[in-house]
C-alpha cells in the first residue's frame, strides 16, 4: 500500500528482525502482526482491553496490543510469542512450564498468558500465589479455571532468570 | 484372544502432545486464515429489541469502497432455507427464523443486512452506511413476564410465548404432599450467562478449483455443520467439507448452526471467492448463544427426620426469540429428568415450558440442563436442611441413592438411569478431604467475632454420551448416539486414527492416542489423532454432553481391537501355527509354550500390506473403521465442598478452600481429568458470584454487551481447586468410563450458593438467587439488619 495522507510508514523490530510497512493510521498494532506480517500466534479476544489474548512485549514490557496503533511502535522492538521460539524451535522456561503443569487447555488465551507471566516475573521474581493472581488480572482464561497456570508460575518462582 | 499388559498408558499423568503448537504460537484457529482473494462479510444486526423493519437503503453501502455485495434478508429468503433446530421435543411449535430477518426484528443482535468487501475495515465502515426505518414494538425479555397473558407476542404460531409443553411424573406427589409433614416452597433463578469462549465464532468458506466448497468453522460438531449448511444452503453434502482447525474453546456455543454458517457459504459460491466473517467480543454477546435462564418454582414435601417425600417442579426455561439448535430439550429432558439429582425421591412431578422472549437464543452451555437439575435437587435438599435445622451432610446421607440400588432409575422413569457409583464414599472423601469437622467448629467459633464463615456442600450425577442412536428418535433428537473411529495403520506399523470426536482444548490428541496405544502395544510416538475434517474422518456426531471419552474413545478402544483381531490372524498364518495358540503380548505375536520367535506387529503390518502371505480369505491392508453405538449411557457423580467468608460490611465473598471429589469412572489421563475438574468449577463459581446477562426489561436492551460488563472470573477472583477422584468403571462401555467435561460446573454453583448461605446463616437468610454478588449480599444483609432495627 503506498503511503497516503491516512496512512503511515512504521519500522519495527520484530523478533530481532527489522519489518517495514505502510500501514493505516487507525490500523491496531495487533492488526498489523497479525494481518500485515502473518505473526497470528498473537490473537484478539475481545474488543475493550480485557481479555489480553493480544498481549506483547514492546520494548520489554507487557502491552495490550489492541490498545496501541501501530503506527505509535514506530521505531520500537517487539517479541511476539514466535519470538520466543525461534531458531531452536525449543521451548522458553516459562512455555516449558506451562507444558510440564497442564496450564492450557484451548491455547487461546495461552500466547498472551505468557507474555504476562513474564512480565510478571521480569518485575516480581519470586511472587507469592496472591501476587501471582493479582499479576494475571489482565488476562481471561476460559478453560483452566487459572489453578494449573498459577501452579506453572509458581515452579518459575524464585528461579530468577525469565529467559 | 488374551491381550497382556504391556505399557500401560491408560491412568497415566501424561503431558499433552497437543501443547507444543498452541505454546509456541503455531495453533491454527480459523480467523489466522488468510486466503487469497478472500472477502470480508459483516453484519448490521438489530439495534431493537422487538420491532417491524419498515425499509431497508442498501444504496450508499454499495457504492462504498471495496464493497462487492451488500443484502438484506429478502434477497436471502428464497436461497437459503429457514435455521432448523435439531432437537425438537415433540409437540413444539417451531417459530420460522429466517437467516437474516426479512420484516421483523425479535432481539438486539438479529441479524439485518450484509456486507461483503475486500478489506473488513471496508466492510464494517459500510454496514455503517446502511438506513433501516424500524417500527418499534413492546418486548419481554423475562421468562415469568413471557408468559403473562397480556406479554408481547413473539410469534404467530407460538401463542402465550410457549414452543413446548413437558412433563414428568413417577409415583404419587399429591399423596407425599398429603402424608408429609411438612412442605416448603422456593423459587430459584438459574441465572442467564455467557459461555465466552475465548477465541469468538469464526468462519471462512472457500469455493475449491474442483467445484466444491470447503468451509473453515470451529466447529464442535464438524459432521453436523456439514450436514446442516448442505441441507440449509442446498449443496450436496458430498461436495462439501468441513474442517474444524483448532478451537478457542466451545462449552456448548460452538455446536449450534447459526446464521453466519450459512451466509459464508452461499455467498463464496455466489461470488466465487473465499469468504471470510469473524465475530467480535461484543457482537459475540449478542448472537452467540446464551446459557441457562430458567426459574424453577418448587414444592419439597419431607418429613421431620429430613428424608424427602416428593417433589413438585415447574420450570421456566427462556429460549430466547428463535428456537436454537437444541433448545426445547435443555430446560426439559436435560432439566427436569435429573431434577431429583443423587436422592431418592420416589415422588416426582415435573412441568416444563420452553419459552420466547426478545433476547439472544438460549442454548447449551456447558452441563446443558444439568446444571440447572442438579440446581434443583440441590436448593432443595438444603432447603430442608435448612429448615430442619439439620446438618447439610446428614441430610444428603439420609436421602441419597445407596450404593446397592445402582443401577437405579430415578422416580421409575424410563428415561433415567444412573448406572453406577456410590455417593456415601464420594462424602466421607470430600469430608475428610475438608476436615469437615473442623471447620464446622471454626465457623461456629468466629462467628462470636463477627466473622461469618460458611461451608458449602453439592453432590450431583447425571448422563454422559446420549445414546443408544434409536432412543434418542422419540426425543425428537435429529442425530445418533454413535461414534466413529477408524484404526489405520501404515505398512510400518504405525497408527493414524480417524475420530469423529472433537477437541476444542479438552486433549484428544493424547487421551485417545493413550487408549488406542494399550490395546495396539505401540508408542505414543507411533499414533497420529485425525479429527476435524470431514474428507478425512469418515464421520461422527462431535464433542458435546462430556461424550468423546466415554463414546469417541470406546469407538477407538474397540476399533484398536479389531486391528489386532486381523492382525493375529495373520500373524498365524506368517507363523504356521494355528490362531487359537497366537498371543499379542508387548507389541509381539508370541506362540506361548513353544520356542517360535516373538513377530512384531511392524512385520504383520508389512505383510498386510504387501500381501504376499496372507490366510486364505483374509483381504490385504490393516484398516478397521467402526460405528461404535453405546448400549446405555454413564452416570459421573461427585461431591463438592466449599468454605468461604462473607465481608457483612462489603458483601464481598472470599473462597477460602474448594474441595472436589469426582466419580467419572476409569481415568485416561488424571491430569487432563483435572484441568476439566478445574476449569468447569471455575465455569460454576462464576455462575455462582458473578456472572449474569442483563436485559433492560423495557426496551430489551442488552446491558452486558461486552466485557467490561460481563463479568468473567480472573485469577485472582478465584481459589485453588483441591480435585480427587474415586473409579467406578461405569458398566455402559467397554472402557470404563463416565464423562467429564461438565461435572465441575454442574456441582460448583449450588456449592458455593449453599457455602453463600450457610455464613448468612446468622442472619436467617435462607435463600439468594445467583448471582451472590457484594451488592446482593450486602443489600440482604441490610434489610435484615434494618428489620431488626424496627
Amino acid at each position: 500500500m503506498p503511503a497516503t495522507a491516512s496512512t503511515r510508514e512504521v519500522t519495527i523490530e520484530i523478533n530481532g528482525l527489522r519489518r517495514t510497512g505502510t500501514v493505516e493510521a487507525r490500523r491496531l498494532l495487533v492488526h498489523f502482526l497479525r494481518e500485515d506480517l502473518g505473526l497470528t500466534g498473537t490473537h484478539v479476544g475481545c474488543d475493550t482491553s480485557q481479555c489480553g489474548a493480544c498481549t506483547v512485549e514492546i520494548d520489554g514490557v507487557a502491552v495490550k496490543s489492541c490498545t496501541v496503533l501501530a503506527v505509535m511502535a514506530d521505531g520500537a522492538s517487539i517479541t511476539t510469542i514466535e519470538g520466543l521460539t525461534d531458531g531452536s524451535g525449543e521451548l522458553s522456561r516459562v512455555q516449558k512450564a506451562f507444558h510440564d503443569h497442564h496450564a492450557l487447555q484451548c491455547g487461546f488465551c495461552t500466547p498472551g498468558m505468557v507474555m504476562s507471566v513474564r512480565n510478571l516475573l521480569r518485575e516480581n521474581p519470586n511472587p507469592s500465589e496472591r501476587e501471582i493472581r493479582h499479576g494475571l488480572a489482565g488476562n481471561i482464561c476460559r478453560c483452566t479455571g487459572y489453578h494449573n497456570i498459577v501452579r506453572a508460575v509458581e515452579s518459575l518462582a524464585s528461579e530468577g532468570s525469565v529467559a | 484372544m488374551t491381550i497382556s499388559q504391556g505399557t500401560r498408558h491408560v491412568g497415566q499423568p501424561l503431558k499433552r502432545r497437543e501443547d507444543l503448537k498452541l505454546l509456541a504460537g503455531r495453533g491454527r484457529y480459523v480467523d489466522d486464515l488468510k486466503l487469497p482473494g478472500m472477502l470480508y462479510m459483516a453484519i448490521l444486526r438489530s439495534p431493537h429489541a422487538h420491532a417491524k423493519i419498515d425499509s431497508i437503503d442498501l444504496s450508499l453501502a454499495r457504492a462504498a469502497p471495496g464493497v462487492r455485495l451488500a443484502l438484506s434478508g429478502s434477497a436471502l429468503e428464497d436461497r437459503i432455507g429457514p435455521i432448523v433446530p435439531n432437537w425438537i421435543i415433540p409437540g413444539s411449535k417451531v417459530p420460522v427464523r429466517r437467516v437474516v430477518a426479512t420484516d421483523r426484528v425479535r432481539f438486539v443482535g438479529e441479524s439485518v443486512a450484509l456486507v461483503v468487501a475486500e478489506s473488513l475495515a471496508e466492510a464494517y465502515d459500510a454496514i455503517g452506511l446502511i438506513e433501516v426505518e424500524y417500527d418499534v414494538l413492546p418486548a419481554v425479555t423475562e421468562e415469568q413476564d413471557a408468559v403473562r397473558g397480556d406479554a408481547p407476542q413473539l410469534h404467530e404460531n407460538v401463542p402465550g410465548n410457549i414452543t413446548t409443553f413437558y412433563k414428568v411424573k413417577g409415583g404419587d406427589y399429591e399423596k407425599a404432599n398429603r402424608e408429609a409433614d411438612q412442605v416448603v416452597k422456593l423459587r430459584v433463578v438459574n441465572n442467564r450467562l455467557i459461555p465466552t469462549c475465548m477465541e469468538t465464532r469464526a468462519i471462512v468458506a472457500a469455493p475449491e478449483p474442483d467445484g466444491t466448497l470447503t468451509v473453515y468453522i470451529g466447529s464442535q460438531v464438524p459432521h453436523m455443520h456439514r450436514r446442516w449448511i448442505a441441507e440449509t444452503v442446498r449443496i450436496p453434502e458430498h461436495q462439501l467439507r468441513v474442517v474444524a482447525p483448532d478451537i478457542g474453546g466451545g462449552f456448548g456455543a460452538k455446536m449450534h448452526l447459526y446464521p453466519e454458517d450459512l451466509l459464508c457459504p452461499y455467498l463464496a459460491r455466489e461470488l466465487n471467492a473465499p469468504v471470510k466473517w469473524w465475530e467480535t467480543r461484543s457482537e459475540s454477546h449478542q448472537s452467540t448463544s446464551h446459557g441457562r435462564a430458567h426459574t424453577e418454582d418448587l414444592e419439597i414435601a419431607f418429613n421431620n427426620d429430613g428424608r424427602i417425600l416428593g417433589l413438585k417442579v415447574s420450570t421456566l426455561g427462556n429460549v430466547g426469540a428463535y428456537l436454537s439448535n437444541m433448545a426445547t430439550g435443555g430446560p426439559t429432558v436435560n432439566t427436569v429428568n435429573f431434577g431429583t439429582g443423587t436422592y431418592k425421591i420416589e415422588n416426582y412431578e415435573a412441568l416444563s415450558r420452553v419459552v420466547v422472549t426478545n433476547t439472544v437464543p438460549v442454548d447449551a452451555y456447558r452441563g446443558y440442563g444439568r446444571p440447572e437439575g442438579a440446581y434443583i435437587a440441590e436448593r432443595a435438599i438444603d432447603a430442608v436442611a435448612r429448615h430442619l435445622n439439620l446438618d447439610q451432610v446428614e441430610v444428603r446421607r439420609r436421602n441419597f441413592i445407596q450404593a446397592s440400588d445402582f443401577p437405579y432409575r430415578p422416580y421409575g422413569s424410563t428415561g433415567v438411569m444412573y448406572d453406577s457409583g456410590d455417593y456415601q464414599a464420594l462424602l466421607d472423601k470430600a469430608l475428610e478431604a475438608f476436615d469437615y469437622e473442623g471447620r464446622r467448629g471454626e465457623c461456629e467459633a468466629l462467628r462470636g467475632n463477627g466473622i461469618y464463615r460458611g461451608i458449602g456442600v453439592a453432590a450431583y450425577t447425571h448422563m454422559c454420551g446420549m445414546a443408544p442412536s434409536r432412543r434418542l428418535a422419540p426425543g425428537g433428537f435429529d442425530r445418533g448416539g454413535w461414534e466413529s473411529a477408524r484404526v489405520s495403520i501404515d505398512s510400518s506399523g504405525r497408527a493414524t486414527i480417524y475420530s469423529g470426536s472433537m477437541s476444542q482444548g479438552q486433549g484428544h490428541a493424547t487421551s485417545l492416542a493413550q487408549i488406542a496405544a494399550d490395546v495396539l502395544q505401540i508408542p505414543l510416538e507411533d499414533i497420529e489423532i485425525v479429527q476435524g475434517d470431514t474428507r478425512q474422518v469418515q464421520a461422527g456426531h462431535g464433542t458435546f454432553n462430556s461424550r468423546s471419552m466415554a463414546v469417541g474413545g470406546s469407538s477407538v478402544h474397540v476399533s484398536s481391537h479389531r486391528v489386532i483381531t486381523k492382525a493375529k490372524t495373520i500373524a498365524a498364518g506368517m507363523l504356521e501355527v494355528d490362531e487359537k495358540d497366537v498371543s499379542y503380548s508387548a507389541g509381539a505375536f508370541t506362540v506361548p509354550g513353544t520356542d517360535i520367535a516373538p513377530l512384531t506387529f511392524s512385520k504383520v503390518a508389512r505383510m498386510a500390506y504387501v500381501g504376499h502371505k496372507l490366510p486364505d480369505g483374509v483381504a490385504p491392508g490393516l484398516d478397521e473403521t467402526v460405528f461404535y453405538d453405546p448400549t446405555g449411557m454413564g452416570a459421573p457423580s461427585g461431591v463438592h465442598m466449599a468454605y468461604v467468608e462473607v465481608d457483612p460490611e462489603t458483601g464481598i465473598v472470599d473462597i477460602l478452600d474448594y474441595v472436589a471429589v469426582d466419580d467419572v469412572g476409569t481415568l485416561i489421563n488424571p491430569r487432563l481429568a483435572a484441568g476439566q475438574i478445574h476449569g468447569g468449577v471455575v465455569q460454576g463459581i462464576a455462575q455462582a458470584l458473578f456472572e449474569e446477562v442483563s436485559y433492560d426489561s423495557e426496551s430489551g436492551q442488552l446491558l452486558t454487551g461486552s466485557l467490561l460488563d460481563y463479568a468473567v472470573p480472573r485469577a485472582e477472583h478465584v481459589p485453588n481447586i483441591r480435585s480427587s477422584f474415586q473409579q467406578t468403571p461405569s458398566p455402559t462401555n467397554p472402557i470404563g468410563v463416565k464423562g467429564i467435561g461438565e461435572s465441575g460446573s454442574i456441582a460448583a454453583p449450588p456449592c458455593m450458593v449453599h457455602a453463600v448461605l450457610d455464613a448468612l446463616s446468622p442472619f436467617g437468610i435462607k435463600h439468594l438467587d445467583m448471582p451472590l454478588t457484594p451488592p446482593r449480599i450486602w443489600a440482604a444483609i441490610r434489610s435484615v439488619r434494618e428489620g431488626d432495627a424496627r
